[in-house]
């Protein structure tokens, strides 16, 4: 068993860990203080100028230096923003990638431990889900709950809604990989003893099974988190997630691309530019992990 | 001239960036036309390593670090790729010890036995079906026309290494090296396969290399033996003295946990302990821990391999003085 | 006979994945927007709407309606489109061959680059060209598709002027009323840029996955065997270690299919590709239920059809599996 301590000294020996440890914490760092550090509040009406719109970053010559990155079509400096969106995507990532671990780890666990016809509707399912893929899931639930709703109402509850249908649609991943680490345990000694002396199932499973199955499901939630961030991002990109008033990073994407063919390429750049540093930190610490924790695991199977 | 003359053989795997292990720490072995050697150790004693190393088909990123490999006078160290290939397959043939991973699962027996001829003649693949046949029939494989168009998993364990069997010798190979042929076997099976590979080799004068770590098997089998441990020949010599005499303690303890040498209702032998890793080989003569003639002396320097044994301590004069 | 019952199987799964996308497909009907008002606008008054609502069969009970719309979707009657004012079927099957021919590009493209690259990746491990197409497929799987297409559309359309930047460009109608872009010089021009962006992320995925399962059939005995046989080093790579290469790699192809046509939907919205995600997106902003419907089921007949190739070319390729539901 790898201790924290080792597992730390492994981290810091590694350059690639340890670039996409420190990019990913100045990143979660300045989206969590947006509020105090951002240049302006976007969201405020008051701190915005349509004057401003469109400012190139202040580098160039029509550029401001109260907006070091430019601003958007709104006069929204686009520092500010993707500070904020930032945080949207690190919070609607996390959240979903939550919701996904409870759920998977729970039908994980109650296929592996039961077995059975259980076991094998459980798989099927999970299948089945996969192959229809999140991302085709998500686009046609959402597209059905904003062909529905008020596109006010939408804008209120979009947040939750991307949660909850990410992380709905990515248990399979979750279950299969608990429920093959529990099949691997369940048939060790001290599973066995714990039943012999009369604990029931469920007791057994949580407090024995669970914490063995913990190292795999920690390995697959960093590359979980980037891949949520990713389907939430293409979402808001097609306009059925974040509306452009909260905007997160993809929808900050929809909301400058356009203006790329009249020149303003920095609405688009550098939001796009963070995405993709906050996609593949994650991405990069997610391998290193599997790679010092579970070297059997591999991306692509299963 | 002897057919097969392996001198100094040494192979090594690489342990970190400029650390090389040994696997194979200096082998000789002379080979006769037609003769048969039984190479017999614990596994990991670098048997197979061995069987690899004349073929030059040691996995990366080990390779042969020293030594020569001399074929009908030519060493097969020296060759360039294609010419060794000419040799792989056609002149030398192998064996592999497990015929449920050996054959491709996605390829037809026929595919796999006319490919390994035309690779090495000039022939026509009607020409070559029949051939195959023939070689299947020679096996006493049932119904050998319809087996040329089954899948290796559509035929038995038993079935499956009489194919392989076959494909060894479809091209009348000079020596055959069969590396534990029999041990993912049956138990019913072995003794079958094991006499087949005996009446082959005699009939067709070939060669055999026999690799196993079952002294049983080679007594019946073989002419000559070489006992190897950790990576080393500690013994070698005839079949017959050998197991009628064994010289170096290992050899003995062996023989000795052999079933059948064990009298009724007494319990099996043991060599106490277990062969070393090869990372982490003790100094002097690497058998010393687990040896009850262990004298200070061999602990300090290794013993070469003179008049057959590699020990300060043989047998015969503990015995003689015990 | 194998084959006979395998279709059977299948045949009753697509009829149950039909079944129940269809079902879908209807709630979607009697819950999006007001089929009225799109028809006849605002200035009509409430009786007249509810005359007209009895006309439509909207007030009849739920099965009655579902009864109504299953019998007029298996007549190939989806419904009309608000928009176009056209069948929707007709409209979705015109969307059809542009979307086809993306992903035809992006296929050939894919194989194009990922078998090789996956291969030299296995058999030159440590080459600084492998280290550097290993290190680059991260980069590539961390770039969202649509953010590939906008930077390639910015880069090479807008910057550098090279590619058309959006649409299909000139197409020619083939004689069963297909619209090809692909024989047309201009046609091509327009389908470079998208059927690379579509491939972005199968690829760095696909180049690793060929890479591990190459990497893994190289060390097994059968690979050693044949080389011991004195093969050539190239049958022994492309025939015995490639051929089981490929087992893995169709059954994760299989389940990317999904992603595939949500990845389509993408592409077509960064280069306003005429195609079926275009149109499917636009059908959303407008509210266009029948054409969303259309687009629902076509992806669900497309998926049906789609798994079972994959399922035959697996069974195809390996011996040891009968097909499903004849195991031996």
């Amino acid at each position: 068993m790898i201790t924290w301590r080792s597992l730390f000294k492994k981290f810091l020996s590694d350059p690639v860990a340890l670039c996409s440890g420190i990019v990913l914490l100045i990143l979660v760092f300045m989206a969590a203080l947006a509020p105090f550090i951002a240049p302006q509040n976007p969201y405020d009406l008051m701190q915005i100028d349509i004057m401003d719109s469109e400012l190139p970053p202040s580098w160039h010559d029509e550029g401001e230096a109260r907006f070091p990155l430019g601003t958007d079509e709104q006069g929204r400096g686009i520092l500010s923003t993707i500070m904020y969106g930032t945080g949207i995507s690190l919070l609607i990532g996390i959240g979903a990638v939550i919701v996904q671990a409870i759920l998977g780890v729970t039908l994980g666990l109650i296929a592996g431990y039961k077995g059975g016809w259980i076991d094998a509707f459980l798989m099927r399912l999970a299948d089945i889900q996969m192959s229809l893929s999140t991302l085709m899931i998500a686009i046609i639930v959402l597209a059905i709950f904003s062909a529905t709703f008020d596109a006010n109402v939408y804008a209120d509850y979009a947040i939750f809604m991307l949660i909850l249908i990410i992380g709905i649609a990515e248990w399979p991943k979750y279950a299969r990989t608990v429920r093959s680490s529990v099949l691997g345990e369940k048939n060790k000694e001290y599973v066995d003893a714990a039943r012999v002396i009369g604990l029931p199932a469920r007791k057994v499973m949580w407090k024995h099974i669970l914490p063995n199955t913990l190292t795999p499901v920690l390995v697959i939630s960093t590359i979980q988190v980037a891949e949520a961030i990713m389907t939430e991002a293409a979402l808001s990109f097609l306009g059925l997630g974040m509306p452009v008033d909260k905007p997160s990073l993809g929808s900050l994407i929809r909301s400058g691309y356009e203006l790329i063919f009249s020149g303003s390429w920095w609405i688009t750049f550098y939001p796009a530019m963070v995405l993709i540093a906050l996609i593949l930190a994650l991405n990069l610490l997610g391998d290193w992990m599997r790679d010092v924790l579970n070297p059997k695991l591999r991306r692509g199977e299963d | 001239m002897a057919m097969l003359e392996v001198r100094d053989l040494h192979v090594a795997f690489p342990r970190g960036k400029r650390d090389w292990i040994e696997a194979l720490r200096g082998v000789n072995l002379t080979l006769e036309k037609g003769e048969r050697l039984g190479v017999v150790g614990e596994s990991g004693a670098g048997k197979s390593m061995l069987a690899f190393a004349i073929l030059n088909l040691i996995a990366e990123p080990g390779r042969i670090s020293q030594g020569s490999i001399s074929f009908e006078g030519t060493n097969l160290l020296e060759l360039s790729d294609r010419q060794i290939r000419d040799i792989r397959g056609n002149r030398i043939s192998m064996i592999f010890q497990d015929p449920m991973v050996t054959l491709n699962p996605v390829l037809t027996i026929g595919v796999q036995m006319i490919e390994t001829l035309q690779a090495h003649r000039k022939i026509s693949k009607r020409e070559a079906h029949k051939l195959c046949v023939d070689k299947l029939k020679m096996v006493a494989i049932p119904s050998a026309e319809t087996r040329m168009d089954a899948y290796p998993h559509e035929l038995s364990g038993g079935l499956r290494q009489r194919v392989v069997i076959a494909i060894a010798l479809l091209t009348d190979p000079e020596l055959i090296i069969a590396d534990e042929p029999t041990t993912a076997l049956d138990v019913t099976i072995q003794a079958e396969i094991m006499a087949l590979i005996l009446k082959l080799c005699r009939e067709n004068d070939v060669a055999l290399i026999l690799i196993t770590h079952d002294l049983g098997v080679v007594a019946e089998v073989t002419e000559r033996l070489m006992i190897m441990y950790a990576g080393k020949c500690v013994e070698t010599g005839k079949t017959r003295e050998i197991i009628d005499g064994p010289s170096h303690p290992y050899t003995g303890g062996l023989l000795k946990a052999l079933p059948q040498n064990a009298g009724r209702g007494r319990k099996l032998y043991q060599i106490p302990g277990s062969m070393p890793p090869i990372t982490n080989l003790p100094s002097g003569c690497a058998y010393h821990p687990r040896c009850e003639f262990a004298t200070d002396r061999c602990k300090g320097g290794a013993p070469e391999l003179v008049n057959g044994v590699a020990c300060y301590t043989p047998l015969k004069q503990a015995e003689v003085q015990s | 006979m194998h084959i006979l019952a395998f279709l059977i199987r299948r045949a009753i799964q697509a009829v149950i994945v039909m079944f129940v996308i269809s079902l879908i497909g209807f709630s979607i009907q009697g819950n999006l927007g007001d089929p009225l008002r799109e028809l006849v606008g605002q200035s009509v008054s409430e009786a007249e709407r509810q005359l007209l609502r009895d006309e439509l069969g909207l007030n009849d009970p739920f099965f009655a309606q579902y009864a109504r719309f299953m019998g007029n979707a298996l007549q190939g009657d989806l419904g009309t489109s608000y928009f176009f004012k056209r069948p929707a079927l007709d409209v979705i099957l015109g969307k059809f061959p542009a979307t086809f021919e993306l992903v035809l590009g992006a296929t050939v493209i894919f194989l194009a680059v990922s078998i090789p690259a996956g291969i030299y990746c296995a058999i030159n491990r440590t080459s600084w060209f492998a280290r550097i197409i290993m290190t680059g497929s991260i980069v590539g799987i961390s770039v969202p598709v649509f953010l590939t297409a906008i930077f390639l559309q910015w880069i090479f359309a807008v910057e550098l002027g090279w590619l058309p930047s959006s649409g299909r460009g000139d197409t020619i109608t083939l004689p069963w009323g297909w619209d090809t872009g692909l024989l047309t010089i201009d046609g091509l021009a327009h389908l470079i840029l998208p059927s690379i962006a579509l491939s972005s992320i199968m690829l760095p995925l696909f180049i690793r996955l060929i890479r591990a399962e190459m990497m893994e059939t190289m060390g097994t005995d059968y690979v050693r065997f044949a080389r011991a046989k004195g093969l050539s080093t190239r049958r022994v790579r492309y025939v015995h270690a490639f051929r089981n290469t490929l087992l893995p790699v169709v059954t994760v192809g299989g389940l990317m299919i999904g992603t595939l046509i949500a990845y389509t939907i993408l592409t077509e919205t960064v280069f306003q590709w005429p195609g079926m995600g275009f149109m499917f997106l636009e059908a959303i902003n407008r509210v266009d239920t029948p054409l969303i419907i259309a687009y629902i089921i076509m992806v669900g007949l497309i998926f049906v059809v789609v798994n079972t190739v994959v399922d035959f070319v697996y069974t195809l390729i390996n011996p040891m599996v009968k097909l499903p539901g004849a195991k031996s």
